[in-house]
Formats: structure tokens, C-alpha cells, sequence
């Protein structure tokens, strides 16, 4: 490690202001506060000494808790593709290598896109990089279907981080969550690519791994098949999955289902809450009142189902486990930045989220999924949900004045 | 009669360095002391004496340009041996080399010290006011402030604090002389908080108060919250029970004692320890003998006061205001840590349930002065609130003051706090914003503003 740090040390003053590559400062100080902790101390009058974490460390611990998610959407990718193929027999690692091989150029493409928009502006601010976009490089892959194309991708990442975060100061300062952004211009932009029964199962083998998919099979999500079903009165929802048997409730909480790459299990995801709720990182506030809400929302749907809308008629249990509900309660609606701040707010925020996205989800046939315009219309109210709270506080104030 | 708080949120810090078998303080003789004018906020210094001139103790050797009836007296009597100026000819410190020829300690009358004007005057004259504060804005009272009460704190719960029932041990009659002050200049009541856990005597004339918690709960600003928060137009004086004995001893005494117990403490001391020295006694003094051995072979550093709410004044500073801690901590700029931002090393402190260090209830740890990140725009929520037992939305308090909206400051409640009030928050801080700072150049701000 001295070695690293001397020749750090020796290639600094080409990075520096009148230095070779000046032009990278940012990006080498970016490696090397990556690589060594800085050594800034406290000023001369101030707290001398400052807690170890720190904003790389919060973000990292975000990446990990969303690798679970990552690893089973690798594994339920190859799943899906080895069941519309017609396959028998499902090899653990080959399926793995399928999925790792699907979601790799998904991840390097949000990443470069991203992380390239982030140096350069860092760059031109004479800024630090900020570690916002390594979490919003991972969420991106796995909010898509795994059949985006590329392109789209790119597209909607340079967007989203351009429009979404940079604008607005960068990372600590975006009102929306940048990767639902991202998402969202994807849906809205190219729907024909962005739903419909191909886009969530792929179907070419990659690099020979993997068989063809025959044509005819149907690979739409549960909740994609729900909102164009048109059930009789008194008639059981059915959705099958890509080889035509029913999906249980089981399978939908294990995730084994259609849908995009990393939130169609509500298991993982939970793995995921657990780490993100025991470090501390996510409101434990939010995470719960947006289940909370979630289960009151369709309660109240499934109390007055009907035919009228097919996804009334599915129960509460259901509506947590399908989609990407769960997903957007854990990672999504707790980013920090763009959820509620204040204390009581985060109740309010995450109950909130959660009514609006099954309200949306089965009362709107247009959208077959609500959770994520559900999250971007609460982070566009989020500031209101503050400002009412801290109103409180002001009056308070104003009160004992008075008396 | 006496009240309790019960206070949750705050912050408990084990470190290295605390005085675990207390004796009685060493003296520490001092061949000088100086005294920085910064030590006293709101103060616009006007020099009384100039090189060579011999003070004794209680002599003036500062003023206040806007009320020149506040000034700044002499802990030691001796000869005038520097003024330090800086930039733009800025006062830095006065500096007096000690004399034991010098003239005897100044007298003041403190007889008939029967109304509010006599006990002002008295505090006044023998620069007494000057180390009291005031709410609003944390600076040094204006002379002819209606306060409307009193509050003193007689503990500390900052890391390594003295213990001040140790350094406080048989004051009680002075604290009682120095309560009977106070009372003259206040109609309302002399409040005096004390560690439920180890509290200080009964002070008649005062109003107890219990507080159950962690730093910053000891602080007055967080006493006065908790008790009687204050409003926009009153005032309320501030002040440590040292301080408070200090009043007492003049009253008993006629003249200045001005010798006070200060804590040597800190990971880097050998074997911490009180001390019995000045007021702005030079640091080197103090700590002579007591560094580590293998000290040298790294960077220190020097801070009087705690390490949440210290000055880092380095090995040739002197004690500062409140005069009563020096501590001593590895700088650790001089390290290279290895992807620091991922280490699960046990000796690491935090808050954060993702370092191990957080689990180890008795561990004792010895941080340095690193900021351990870079710093950020605020993105986590509420971290500043779980260690600030006040009634205040910190985050959106110094979101008020970065961005100098007066109104909004107001209303969130700038009047009740003062930069400590915020050094756990800054600590805690994973965006390392400079919180003290921030709210003290808010309250110079409005302070100046609303002249």
C-alpha cells in the first residue's frame, strides 16, 4: 500500500491546476479519496474529530444490500429464458453466466454513461465526484426490462442525470430519484419497447449459452396480463407465466415470474431491507409505512373488487408480492434526498406512496404499474409534506411568544 | 426543591485519556498568559495597555468599543510582554510575562452590592461580565441587558470533561455568594443544571435542575430549551459554575482569584490529570512531561477545551475560554489509510451501526482529527436531530442560515442556540459540514443586521 501511495503521491502534480492532465483533476481525486482516506483534519475551531462514516461508505453499503436483488435477477433471467425455451433441465451456473452475460452490458452502459456525465461536470464545477451515481448506476439495470436496448438506455441515463441531477447542484440536491427518472423516460418515450409480452424474457442464447425461443410463447408480467384480462363476474383472475402453468402467490413472493431484471422478488428484496434497516442507511419510517399503506390501499380495492377492474380482484398479499411495489417501498421511496426529511413526514411520505401506487395501479388501465409514478409524485410532494411539519415547529414557537 | 429533564437524544463518546483515579491538581506555576479577544464574541476589542505597561491582577487590558464599561481584566500580575496583531492589524492576543513583583491583585468594593446597577458594576469592572454570555447570538452581554433569567451549568458531559463536582469540591460557599449576585441583575430565576448522576450540592437561591442524558445535554442552551426556551426580544444569561465560583470569590475575597483546575486529558497524555494553573496559561506548561513517549514520531493535535467543541490552538497556544480542558489527539495526517471508507477495523468510532466499533460498548478509542470523508451537500435526513435535545429543526435551521434568510432563521428558533449546541451534530455529520461555523457566522450575521 506504500508503494500505491508514494506513486500516487509522485503522478499528483500532473492532475494539479498548470499540470499535464489538469483537465482530470476530479476524476484522480475521485481514485484517490476512493483509494486512500483523505487526510483534510478539522478545522481550528469546530468539532475536532468527526465520525468514520461518510458519504462513499452509504452508498456502498446501498450497493450491497441491492446485490441480492442483482444475483437473483440474473438467476430468474435465465429461468424465465430456460422456461419459454422449453427446457427440462435448469443448470445453477450456466443459468448464472446467462444472466451475468444478459445484465453486464446494462450495468457497464449505465455506469459509463452516468459516471462520464458525472467526471465531466465534477470536472467543470471543480468539485469533488460525488458517490450519488453509484447507486443509481445499479438501480437502473435492475428497474428495466432486460430486453431495453442499449441505446434507450444510454439515452435515458444521460437524461435523467443531465436533467434530473446535475441541473439542480448534483447529488443532495435532485427532486426526483434520478434512476426512476430514468426509468420513467423510458416508459413514457419508447412504450412500445417498454411493455407489452417480449421485453421482459429474453430470447436469443448469449455467446451460445441458452436456447431459442420459439414464437408463440407469451412472457408478459402478472400484472401486465391483469390489465388487459377481462374476467366475467364471478370468474378467478388467472395469470400464467411463460410456459403457461399459474403463478401462485409463492412464486411471486420468491420472484420467479416475468418482469423487470431485479424486482420481481419480493424475498430478495426483503434480504435487502434487512441490511439496509440493521446498518441504519433507509427509514426504517418509510420502508414500513409504505407497506403500510400499500396493504391498506388494496384492503380497501379488494373489499370492492370488481370486474370493472381486473386488478381489484387480486388481494392484498398479492399486490405487495407483484410488480415492482416492494422494490420501490425498499430502495426507491427511502433515497433521503428526495423523500421527506423531517421526522413525522416520513409517515406521512411512505403511507402516501403506498396508497398511491395501488390507487394507480388498479383503478388506471393505462398503467398496469403504479409504484413507480408513485414515488415521483411523492417526491414532488415531499417538500409540501416538510413544509407542513416544520410549520408546526414554527408555531410552536410562535405560540409560546404569545402566551 | 429541584426539577428533572430526561433527555434521549445525544451522543456518548468513549475515549482514550479520561482522569480515571482523580487527585488532588498539581500546580503548574506559568512563567506567562495570554488572552485572545476571540475568546470573547460580540467583543469589538479596544486596547488599554501597551507593551511594557505592568498590570496586576484584575487591571484592564481591554475594552468593548461599543460599551466601553465592558472589559477584559488581567489574570496575572506582571509586565505587558506583546501585543499580537494579524491581518488588517487585528487584535490576536495580549500577552503578559508573570511577575511576582508585580502590584497586588486590584480591589473592588463588594460591600453593598444591593441592587441591579451595583452588581453590574461590580461584574463589570472586574471583567467578570465578560466571561458571562448571553442568549441571543452566544456573545458577551450588552451592559444593559433586561435578562430574564439565569441559566448555570454545573457539568459537563463532553468527552473527557472534568468531573466539576472534583473541581468544584468545597465552592459550595462561593457558588451561594456568587448565586446572591446573579439574582440582583435578573428578575427571573438563577437556574442551575447538574448531572442527575453525580450532581453537585444544593446551591441555595438556585433553582436546581436534574438532566438525565449525554452530551450535548450539559450544555445551557440545552438547559434553557428544556426549562424556559427563549423568545425573540428576551434575553437570558448563560454560564458555568465556575465561572459562578469566580463571582463568589470576589465576593468573599475582594479581589481576583483567577487560578483555575483544568483537565489534561486525551489518548496522547501519559497519565491524564488535573492540573491547578491561570486562566490562558501557555499549553506547552501544561502539558510538559505528560506527552506520550512515542509522541514524536507523529502529528499532534493540541486542543483546549473538548474534542467536540475545542480550539485547536497547537503545542505553543494558550488555555482558552472556558479554561477548564486541554486535550490531545493524533492529528493523523501523516497516515495513509487504505480504502478507509470500507474498513471494519474495531478501533474505528461511529455512530453508524456499519463500523463493529459501534458494538463495543467498553472499548476506549483514540480518533483522530481526520474528517474521515469529504465534505457534501446534506443527504441523509434527521442525523443531526438525534443528537440535538431541543426543539429545533436543525437541518432546515441551517439550511435558514446558509442561505442568511433572516425571517426563517427566526422562526426556526436561531435565538435559542449557540455553535455547541451543534458540535455533536457535527460530529455525526456524514457530509462533514462545518456546523459550528455555519451557525456562528449566522448569528454575527443577525446580530449585524438587526443593529
Amino acid at each position: 500500500m506504500k508503494s500505491l501511495r508514494n506513486y500516487l503521491d509522485k503522478i499528483k502534480p500532473n492532475f494539479e491546476p498548470g499540470g499535464k492532465f489538469h483537465a482530470f483533476q476530479s476524476v484522480f481525486d475521485g481514485f484517490e479519496t476512493f483509494l486512500f482516506t483523505p487526510n483534510t483534519t478539522a478545522g481550528r475551531v469546530g468539532a475536532q474529530i468527526h465520525d468514520s462514516m461518510d458519504s462513499k461508505r452509504t452508498m456502498i453499503i446501498v450497493v450491497l444490500a441491492l446485490l441480492p436483488c442483482l444475483l437473483f435477477g440474473m438467476y430468474n433471467t435465465a429461468y424465465q429464458h430456460w422456461l419459454a425455451a422449453g427446457n427440462a433441465t435448469f443448470p445453477f451456473f450456466t443459468m448464472m453466466l446467462y444472466g451475468f452475460l444478459a445484465v453486464l452490458p446494462r450495468i457497464v452502459v449505465a455506469y459509463v454513461v452516468g459516471l462520464g456525465i458525472e467526471f465531466v461536470v465534477a470536472q467543470w464545477r471543480r468539485e469533488e465526484i460525488q458517490e450519488g451515481f453509484l447507486v443509481t448506476g445499479i438501480l437502473i439495470p435492475l428497474i428495466c426490462p432486460i430486453e431495453t436496448p442499449l441505446w434507450m438506455i444510454a439515452v435515458a441515463t444521460a437524461f435523467s442525470v443531465i436533467f434530473v441531477k446535475e441541473v439542480f447542484g448534483g447529488t443532495g440536491y435532485n427532486i426526483f430519484n434520478v434512476a426512476l427518472v430514468t426509468r420513467a423516460f423510458l416508459f413514457f418515450a419508447y412504450p412500445s419497447q417498454m411493455s407489452g409480452d417480449k421485453v421482459f424474457v429474453p430470447t436469443q442464447p448469449i455467446l451460445g449459452i441458452g436456447g431459442t425461443v420459439p414464437d408463440g410463447f407469451t412472457g408478459a408480467t402478472p400484472l401486465g396480463q391483469i390489465a388487459v384480462a377481462s374476467p366475467q363476474a364471478g370468474e378467478a383472475l388467472s395469470i400464467v407465466g411463460v410456459n403457461g402453468q399459474p403463478i401462485s402467490t409463492w412464486d411471486a413472493f420468491l420472484g420467479l415470474i416475468p418482469g423487470s431484471f431485479g424486482e420481481t422478488s419480493t424475498l430478495f428484496i426483503l434480504i435487502g431491507a434487512v441490511i439496509l434497516l440493521l446498518c441504519g442507511i433507509a427509514s426504517w419510517k418509510i420502508v414500513v409505512s409504505v407497506f403500510a399503506g400499500g396493504l391498506c390501499m388494496a384492503s380497501v380495492a379488494h373489499l370492492c373488487a370488481t370486474p370493472l377492474y381486473p386488478a381489484s380482484m387480486l388481494t392484498p398479499l398479492d399486490q405487495i408480492c407483484l410488480g415492482g411495489f416492494a422494490f420501490a417501498a425498499v430502495y426507491m421511496a427511502t433515497d433521503p434526498v428526495t423523500a421527506a426529511r423531517t421526522e413525522i413526514g416520513k409517515y406521512i411520505y411512505g403511507f402516501l406512496v403506498g396508497v398511491i401506487a395501488i390507487l394507480i395501479r388498479v383503478y388506471n388501465n393505462g398503467y398496469p404499474e403504479g409504484a413507480m409514478l408513485a414515488v415521483l409524485l411523492m417526491n414532488a410532494f415531499a417538500p409540501l409534506i416538510d413544509w407542513c411539519v416544520v410549520r408546526a415547529n414554527i408555531r410552536r414557537r410562535q405560540r409560546r411568544l404569545t402566551a | 426543591m429541584s426539577k428533572s429533564i430526561n433527555l434521549k437524544k445525544g451522543l456518548e463518546l468513549n475515549l482514550l485519556g479520561a482522569i480515571t483515579a482523580p487527585e488532588a491538581p498539581v500546580d503548574v506555576p506559568c512563567k506567562s498568559v495570554a488572552i485572545d479577544p476571540a475568546d470573547f464574541p460580540g467583543i469589538t476589542p479596544k486596547l488599554d495597555v501597551r507593551e511594557g505597561d505592568v498590570v496586576s491582577v484584575g487591571s484592564p487590558l481591554f475594552h468593548d468599543k461599543t460599551y466601553p464599561s465592558v472589559v477584559v481584566t488581567s489574570p496575572a500580575a506582571g509586565k505587558v510582554s506583546a501585543v499580537v496583531r494579524g491581518e488588517r492589524r487585528k487584535l490576536l492576543s495580549v500577552v503578559i510575562d508573570i511577575d511576582q513583583e508585580a502590584p497586588a491583585p486590584v480591589k473592588f468594593t463588594t460591600t453593598g452590592i444591593t441592587d441591579d446597577a451595583s452588581a453590574r458594576a461590580l461584574l463589570l469592572s472586574s471583567g467578570l461580565w465578560a466571561m458571562l454570555r448571553q442568549r441571543p447570538y452566544d456573545v458577551v452581554p450588552a451592559p444593559d441587558a433586561v435578562i430574564r433569567d439565569v441559566f448555570v451549568t454545573a457539568w459537563d458531559a463532553a468527552p473527557l470533561a472534568p468531573d466539576f463536582r472534583l473541581v468544584l469540591s468545597d465552592d459550595l460557599r462561593y457558588m451561594e455568594a456568587g448565586v446572591a449576585v446573579l439574582r440582583r441583575i435578573t428578575k427571573g430565576k438563577v437556574y442551575v443544571g447538574r448531572d442527575s448522576r453525580n450532581p453537585i450540592h444544593d446551591i441555595p437561591g438556585a433553582e436546581m435542575v436534574n438532566v438525565n442524558g449525554s452530551y450535548p445535554a450539559s450544555n445551557a442552551g440545552v438547559l434553557a430549551a428544556n426549562v424556559a426556551p427563549v423568545n425573540k426580544g428576551e434575553t437570558i444569561l448563560t454560564l458555568d459554575a465556575l465561572i459562578l465560583a469566580s463571582i463568589g470569590r470576589l465576593m468573599l475575597a475582594g479581589h481576583l482569584v483567577p487560578s483555575v483546575v483544568v483537565a489534561v486529558t486525551g489518548p496522547e497524555i501519559t497519565k491524564p490529570l488535573y492540573v491547578r494553573t491561570l486562566p490562558g496559561a501557555p499549553v506547552r506548561t501544561l502539558l510538559d512531561g505528560r506527552l506520550s513517549p512515542d509522541a514524536a514520531s507523529r502529528h499532534l493535535r493540541v486542543i483546549s477545551g473538548n474534542v467536540l467543541s475545542g480550539v485547536s490552538v497547537g503545542i505553543d497556544g494558550y488555555l482558552r475560554y472556558p479554561y477548564r480542558q486541554v486535550t490531545v489527539i493524533p492529528e493523523g495526517d501523516d497516515v495513509a489509510e487504505f480504502m478507509g471508507w470500507a474498513s471494519m477495523a474495531p478501533g474505528k468510532m461511529s455512530q453508524s451501526r456499519t463500523f463493529p466499533g459501534h458494538f463495543l460498548r467498553n472499548r476506549l478509542f483514540s480518533p483522530d482529527a481526520r474528517i474521515n470523508g469529504g465534505r457534501r451537500a446534506i443527504i441523509m435526513s434527521g442525523e443531526y436531530d438525534k443528537v440535538l435535545p431541543m426543539d429545533i429543526m436543525a437541518e432546515y435551521l441551517i439550511k435558514a442560515i446558509i442561505s442568511r434568510d433572516i425571517d426563517r432563521m427566526e422562526s426556526l428558533g436561531i435565538y435559542e442556540v449557540a455553535p455547541e449546541d451543534f458540535a455533536a451534530a457535527e460530529y455525526v455529520d456524514t457530509s462533514k459540514l462545518e456546523l459550528q461555523r455555519i451557525v456562528r457566522e449566522g448569528l454575527d450575521y443577525l446580530r449585524d443586521e438587526l443593529r
